[in-house]
């Protein structure tokens, strides 16, 4: 399959301190890639520049053959909601849920785009078979909800609108590790069965790894390593650096 | 005393569809606006320019006053929006201060003996209050009626989604800036309508009556009633009325100072913040989750009317 998305040498500064610096990736369409990475190295930074809500000083990224983001210079890029709308869909860092709304109700919000009301009521009883935890919690307020089913409500809540590609920021951020492993697969199913091309970024970098079938390392800002998934967890650097061994 | 009473409710009237505005934006949307006395005078003084000094109808200076309120509130909007919280705040209360000196300056004595609206060859006349109750009341429940909807449709899921998280509502397609501009003009728009029918009950505009207080005043009654709840925000005005005319009522002028309703706005906002947050009817249910179809909607409100209702199947 051919590529989906492609990052071509972008660089984001805040003020003159620079985030990123020359990245370029490219994501095949129906696969799973993560990126991992210290704190501070610039993961959630570069998954902000994709939705567009950090400018870019140099570079563009394309999404599905149109250019969603450029400098400032060349008219800019798409807003965020914009690139929603061409299926690119953001689990942000933190989760972002509406805590005030039930479970069901922020998924309404998800399909947002979706003016169909019979394909929503579709896709909320695909999403309550999924994740039955929510099907169970759906009138709750998401408020009163544990970390990780506020997680999968905002996996749920992505999917609603039918992405061709996911983003995830952290999705095991603060979480058990049980409950991460139950995220990484319910991710592996949602990319092989629901054929939703997947880019994660995560510190839990063993985790991400074992269910990309490519990675990006990411230090200072800058790309320092890609491979192929296995490949990575067998890098003497990787497995210094990052999984402790 | 009943004369008392009706005065009372005129202006809780024209005070709810100010709030009903200020709830617009702060309610649902989540800006924290405080020019609504600008929007109030911007509407007060359209209507008396075009009734007196132009000679048109009230009933031609309403539109115009929704319409230039809400073309200012574009401009203000569009450059302040892009603030949060207290620098908003802050934005639009200078902003709010400028429309006031702007129309001191224009007119430092304002206008009076404005032309009285009429109706069906009837004359509003400001002795016959209860004419004015019908007439402003009319247009709260209008409001009411029409800001329900919106809270309910697309465009008011998309305001309280900008309220609830912005960076969630981005994520899933909202355009923030849109909505939030959206609200702020609608919200603008009303608070002029309300300038403009107070104006038609006075007959006089002065630019001392917009001061910075009104604003205060009017996010008050959405936070003592409850933000983002229409229907809250209509009982606030009717008691923030009934304190500030407190004194008159128990005719204890002499021991009441006139001022001493600024410190019970004041003590009521520190009260409401520790004791009831949410204001005295709380926020209103979200109702746009409806799993029915456009088609089964229509269905059910021909063939089983409570069901459409919302009412339990």
């Amino acid at each position: 399959m051919g590529e989906i998305l492609k990052i071509d040498n972008i660089s984001v500064s805040y003020g003159s301190i620079r985030a990123l610096t020359d990245i370029s990736m490219s994501i095949d369409e129906g696969a799973v890639v993560s990126l991992i990475g210290a704190n501070g190295a610039g993961k959630s930074t570069l998954l902000k520049a994709i939705v567009g809500q950090e400018p870019l000083k140099s570079g563009s990224i394309t999404f599905a053959g149109e250019t969603i983001c450029q400098t400032k210079h060349h008219h800019g890029g798409l807003t965020t909601d914009l690139i929603a709308r061409r299926g690119i869909a953001l689990v942000p860092e933190g989760r972002h849920v509406f805590a005030d709304m039930t479970v069901e109700e922020n998924l309404d919000m998800g399909a947002f785009m979706v003016r169909d009301q019979a394909l929503i009521n579709k896709r909320k009883e695909e999403m309550y078979d999924f994740f039955p935890i929510l099907g169970a919690r759906k009138k709750q307020k998401t408020r009163s909800l544990s970390g990780g089913e506020q997680q999968m409500m905002a996996i749920a809540r992505a999917l609603m609108s039918a992405p061709r590609l996911l983003l995830l920021d952290e999705p095991g951020l603060g979480l058990a590790p049980l409950v991460v492993q139950d995220i990484f697969n319910k991710i592996k199913i949602i990319n092989e069965e629901n054929k939703v091309t997947v880019f994660l970024v995560e510190q839990n970098a063993r985790l991400a790894l074992r269910s990309s079938s490519y990675g990006y390392v990411l230090e200072n800002g800058k790309i320092v390593l890609e491979d192929k998934g296995e490949a990575l967890l067998l890098n003497e650097k990787v497995q210094k650096a990052y999984l402790g061994a | 005393m009943l004369n008392f009473f009706q005065l009372i409710l005129i202006y809780a009237g024209i005070y709810a569809i100010m709030a009903i505005g200020q709830n617009c934006i702060t309610g649902y949307t989540g800006m924290l606006s405080l020019c609504h006395a600008g929007f109030f005078c911007i509407g007060s003084y359209a209507t008396a320019i075009i009734c007196k000094t132009f000679g048109l109808s009230f009933w031609f200076s309403l539109p115009v006053a929704a319409i230039v309120s809400g073309f200012v509130g574009l401009l203000i909007g569009i450059p302040t929006l892009r603030l949060k919280g207290d620098y908003l705040c802050i934005a639009t209360l200078g902003l709010g201060e400028i429309i006031r000196n702007v129309a001191t300056n224009l007119n430092p004595v304002g206008y009076n003996s404005i032309p009285r609206a009429t109706l069906f060859g009837y004359q509003f006349a400001s002795r016959n209050k209860l004419a004015f109750i019908f007439l402003i009341w009319a247009f709260v429940l209008i409001f009411y009626i029409l800001f329900q909807q919106l809270a309910h449709s697309r465009l008011g899921r998309a305001m309280i989604a900008v309220r609830e998280d912005e960076v969630a509502a981005q994520s899933n397609g909202i355009n923030v800036t849109k909505y939030k501009i959206s609200s702020f003009v609608l919200g603008a728009a009303v608070g002029g309508i309300a300038g403009c029918l107070q104006t038609a009950y006075t007959l006089t505009v002065q630019p001392g009556s917009y001061t910075f207080m009104v604003s205060v005043m009017v996010l008050c009654t959405v936070v003592l009633g409850g933000m983002g709840n229409a229907k809250a925000v209509i009982l606030g005005a009717v008691i923030i009325q009934f304190i500030s005319y407190l004194p008159q009522l128990t005719g204890l002028t002499n021991v009441i100072p006139a001022q001493a309703k600024q410190i019970i706005y004041g003590l009521l906002l520190v009260v409401m913040m520790l004791c009831r947050p949410q204001g005295i009817l709380g926020r209103d249910k979200y109702r746009y989750g409806d799993p029915r179809t456009r088609k089964e909607k229509l269905h059910d409100f021909f063939v089983h009317p409570r069901k459409a209702k919302g009412g339990k199947v």
